[in-house]
Formats: C-alpha cells, sequence, structure tokens
C-alpha cells in the first residue's frame, strides 16, 4: 500500500515536472530509494512520513503556482492564495506559539477568540504579499526530518529577483499533515509573529482581550 | 554566500546592500568589541540575541527611521517611477561587478577555492562582455553571483559574532559584521584593479542601487518598518538570523529549530 502510494507521488511528480515546477535527480531517487525500503514495512499507508510531509509542500506549491498561472485578476489571486494557506496552514498551533506563555493562563474562550483575529490579521498581513510571487515559480528541492516534524526546502524564484530559499516546517501533530511555519533565508516568520504578538501584548499591557480587538483591526 | 534576494521579509539583507559602498553583499553594520573564538567557525550561537547596548541601538534606529522617511523612501519611489527598468538593472550590475574583486579576495582569505574561480570569471566576463558591468551575462551562463564580505571572513577565521548593533545609516549589524565591513570599504581591491576609476561614477552607482533596492522591496521594507509593533525589535530578528543563515549555509536555523508541538504537549 504504501509502496503504491510513493509511486504515486512520485509518477505525479514527474508529471508536473513540465509543469511550472522541477524536481532535483537528488529528490527523486530519494523518493525512489524511500518507497523500496518502506514498502518492505507493512506499517499503513496513514504513517507521516518525510515522503507525505514533501507531497503536502507539494500540493501547496502546485496549487500556488497553478493560481500564478491562472492569470485572473489580482484580488481573485489573493483571495485564493488565502484559502490554500488556510487549508494547509495549522493555524490553531501557529496562535498558541505566537502568543506563548500568554496562552497558557488563557480561558479556553479567550484563545478561540484569539485564534479567530489571529487568523484575520495573518490572512490580511501575509495575503497581500502573495502578490509578490505573481509571474513567479516555486521548485521543492529537498526534504528532511527535523524535531518532530520535516522541514521541505524549496526555492522560489520570484519575477525581478535572484532566486530565494524557501523552507515548509510541515507536522502531522494537529491530526492533519500542515504546516506551521516559513522560513525565508532563514527568517522564521513563526518566530517573527511570537515577537510581533508579544510587543502588541506588551502595548496593552498584557491585557489578552485588548489584543484581541487590536488584533481585529489592523 | 548567496545574493538572493527574497519577498515576505528580506527587508534587512537588502538594507544590508544600502552598506555595500566597499564590497558586501551581506555585511552588516557595527562598532565595537570582537572576541576570539579559536575553535568554531560562525557558531550559530542558538538564536541568543545579545544586545547589551538596546537603548542606544534603538535611539539610532530611531534615527534611521527618520532618515529612510524623509530621504530614501521618497527619493527611491520617484527613482524607482522615472527610471526604466533596464537601466535600473544597468545601474545595479555595475555596482555589483564593482564589488568581484573584493568578493575574490574574501573567498581567497575563507580558502573557497570554487567561489573565487566563478566570482573570478563572473568579474571578467562581466567586465570585458558586459560592457564594464552594465550587464551580466555571466549569469546566463549558470556563473551566478556569489557575494561575500570580510565579516564572513572573520568568522571564517573563527572570531564570534560579538554583540547585535544599530549603525547609524547603515542599519543592523553585529560587532564582527561591523569590523567587517569598515575592512572591505577600506580595502575594496577594484581601486587598486582600476587606478583611473573615478570616484564619483562608484558613488553615483551604489546610490543608484540602493534606491533600487530600497524601491523594489518596498512593501518588505515598510512592513517591517512602519506596520510592525516594534520596528526595532523585528529588524534585529531578521538581521540576526538571515546572517547566521547565510554564514552557516543553511545550518543555523536547524540548531535554533523551534517545536510549538512539543511546547503545547501534543503527543509524540
Amino acid at each position: 500500500m504504501l509502496l503504491l502510494v510513493t509511486l504515486m507521488t512520485l509518477m505525479k511528480n514527474l508529471a508536473m515536472k513540465n509543469n511550472a515546477f522541477t524536481y532535483s535527480r537528488r529528490g527523486v531517487a530519494l523518493a525512489l530509494a524511500a518507497s523500496v525500503t518502506l514498502g518492505a514495512w507493512p506499517t499503513g499507508a496513514t504513517a507521516f512520513d518525510v515522503n507525505t510531509a514533501r507531497a503536502l509542500v507539494d500540493k501547496v506549491v502546485s496549487e500556488i503556482n497553478s493560481i500564478i498561472v491562472s492569470g485572473a485578476a489580482e484580488p481573485k489571486m489573493l483571495a485564493a492564495f488565502e484559502k490554500v494557506f488556510l487549508r494547509y496552514a495549522d493555524v490553531d498551533i501557529i496562535a498558541k506559539a505566537t502568543l506563548g506563555v500568554a496562552g497558557r493562563l488563557a480561558s479556553s474562550e479567550q484563545l478561540n477568540a484569539f485564534t479567530k483575529a489571529f487568523q484575520g490579521y495573518i490572512s490580511r498581513k501575509y495575503g497581500r504579499r502573495f502578490r509578490e510571487f505573481i509571474g513567479g515559480n516555486i521548485t521543492v528541492i529537498d526534504a528532511k526530518p527535523l524535531k518532530s516534524y520535516f522541514e521541505i526546502e524549496t526555492l522560489a524564484t520570484l519575477k525581478g529577483a535572484s532566486p530565494f530559499d524557501l523552507r515548509w516546517w510541515v507536522s502531522s501533530k494537529s491530526g492533519q499533515d500542515k504546516f506551521f511555519n516559513l522560513v525565508i533565508e532563514g527568517v522564521s516568520l513563526l518566530t517573527a509573529e511570537r515577537l510581533e504578538i508579544g510587543a502588541l501584548l506588551d502595548q496593552n499591557k498584557g491585557d489578552l482581550d485588548a489584543l484581541i480587538e487590536k488584533l481585529k483591526r489592523i | 554566500m548567496t545574493g538572493s534576494q527574497y519577498i515576505l521579509f528580506t527587508a534587512v539583507d537588502k538594507r544590508a546592500s544600502f552598506a555595500r559602498f566597499g564590497s558586501f553583499l551581506r555585511l552588516g553594520w557595527a562598532l565595537g568589541f570582537v572576541g576570539f573564538l579559536a575553535a568554531c567557525a560562525a557558531a550559530p550561537e542558538n538564536g541568543d540575541v545579545r544586545d547589551p547596548n538596546e537603548k542606544f541601538n534603538r535611539k539610532v534606529h530611531s534615527f534611521n527611521i527618520v532618515l529612510d522617511k524623509h530621504l530614501l523612501r521618497p527619493t527611491s519611489s520617484v527613482y524607482g517611477a522615472l527610471i526604466p527598468d533596464p537601466v535600473k538593472t544597468s545601474f545595479s550590475n555595475f555596482a555589483a561587478n564593482l564589488d568581484g574583486p573584493g568578493d575574490v579576495a574574501n573567498d581567497l582569505l575563507q580558502a573557497k577555492i570554487g567561489s573565487a574561480t566563478q566570482n573570478s570569471l563572473r568579474f571578467l566576463i562581466n567586465s570585458t562582455i558586459g560592457l564594464a558591468g552594465l550587464f551580466d551575462p555571466a549569469t546566463p551562463l549558470g556563473l551566478v553571483a556569489k557575494p561575500n564580505d570580510f565579516g564572513a571572513t572573520l568568522a571564517t577565521w573563527g572570531l564570534r559574532e560579538g554583540n547585535f548593533v544599530m549603525l547609524p545609516g547603515f542599519g543592523p549589524s553585529t560587532d564582527r559584521a561591523a569590523v567587517g565591513l569598515a575592512v572591505d570599504i577600506a580595502l575594496n581591491p577594484i581601486s587598486t584593479l582600476v587606478p583611473d576609476l573615478d570616484p564619483n561614477v562608484v558613488f553615483i552607482a551604489k546610490v543608484a542601487n540602493i534606491l533600487n533596492e530600497r524601491d523594489r522591496y518596498s512593501m518588505t521594507f515598510d512592513s517591517m518598518l512602519y506596520e510592525s509593533a516594534d520596528s526595532y525589535a523585528q529588524t534585529r530578528l531578521f538581521y540576526l538570523q538571515n546572517r547566521r543563515f547565510a554564514l552557516a549555509a543553511g545550518d543555523a536555523i536547524i540548531s535554533d529549530a523551534y517545536d510549538p508541538y512539543e511546547e503545547f504537549g501534543y503527543e509524540k
């Protein structure tokens, strides 16, 4: 079963090769080697491994790339990017992580309200930045385990800029395979947002309810 | 190091290029005490932020913001709107090419023979076929730029990063990177190599390049400098993470990896 899944992923990858992105030979070899090794193990198709993590990023990347080539009007594209983000990102853990210690002291109502406000804030903030992807493409380079999750290394080539290193941290701990961080040339967006939310909380004298109201207005 | 340019949050590194009057790309901006560490070169130092002079650095940051708000930002947006794209690209190519010999010198000091060869070939091709560097025929030939700087050389030699420093005009840096910056500016080999190069031409090219970068990455700069709750802390974080990433060639974020699932007690 696993062998089949891996092979299907590989075939999909190869089929997409002519599309907006390409795969390194090393990656293909890795997938092949993994499919052979894992195929020998009767672990079932639900196991979360480097290939499923990579498949998730493949999916996100192919959706982003197809939005880019669709040539739709910009507001439409931005809405589509936001939808991809909300579908494939683990917004719950991102919200918790950015709130940090304050989140542990919060009531579950507060936490829910914060997560909701945070989702709107993050969508608005990064949604408009997605326009910079228009005319570019993202290529999956490599995938490897890191702590309890996987790091998928991609190369983003945008219009009028040198390619840059973009890494996706993917986990299945939420019950679904989702990414919870993007690392751009070494800059962790999760860490940056943790800092930002912390600063906003300070500005509101540690009052979480005030922070939630503030987030709705940013 | 790569000369990569990224979008969402590249600001810090882009600001570094403002600094590149000497040689540079990811040079920084700072000055002070530099500690020696013989054993480990470019230790990522686990995401530490050492900023004992934060109070003063914040004042410098406020000054830099004023400078950007009233001078750099408005000028760059006029430049961006008036100058046609191919001309902008040529000016930036020319400015980058002037740093080629400095990159090679640092490659050699770090015993990076491959990069030294690549940067040398680039400089030769772009200076000749590329008409004094106005064009960049080397990149399509596979010879992409590998910017280097003396701060990276000091890291290779085992010098510690030191404290974070905010330099007036230049922006975020570390003790080590600031010393490197000073050396790169003072000893740029291009002036030895091309003695009759008009310093005014060099200056104008550098300024044009700075305006171009500030304009091209304006969303990133504006987001970091004007839309964040604590622009100083964001600038410092971006600079340090990006600089360590560049020096460690990708290893930095691994040693510094944060796992929120672990923190919030998700099952293993």
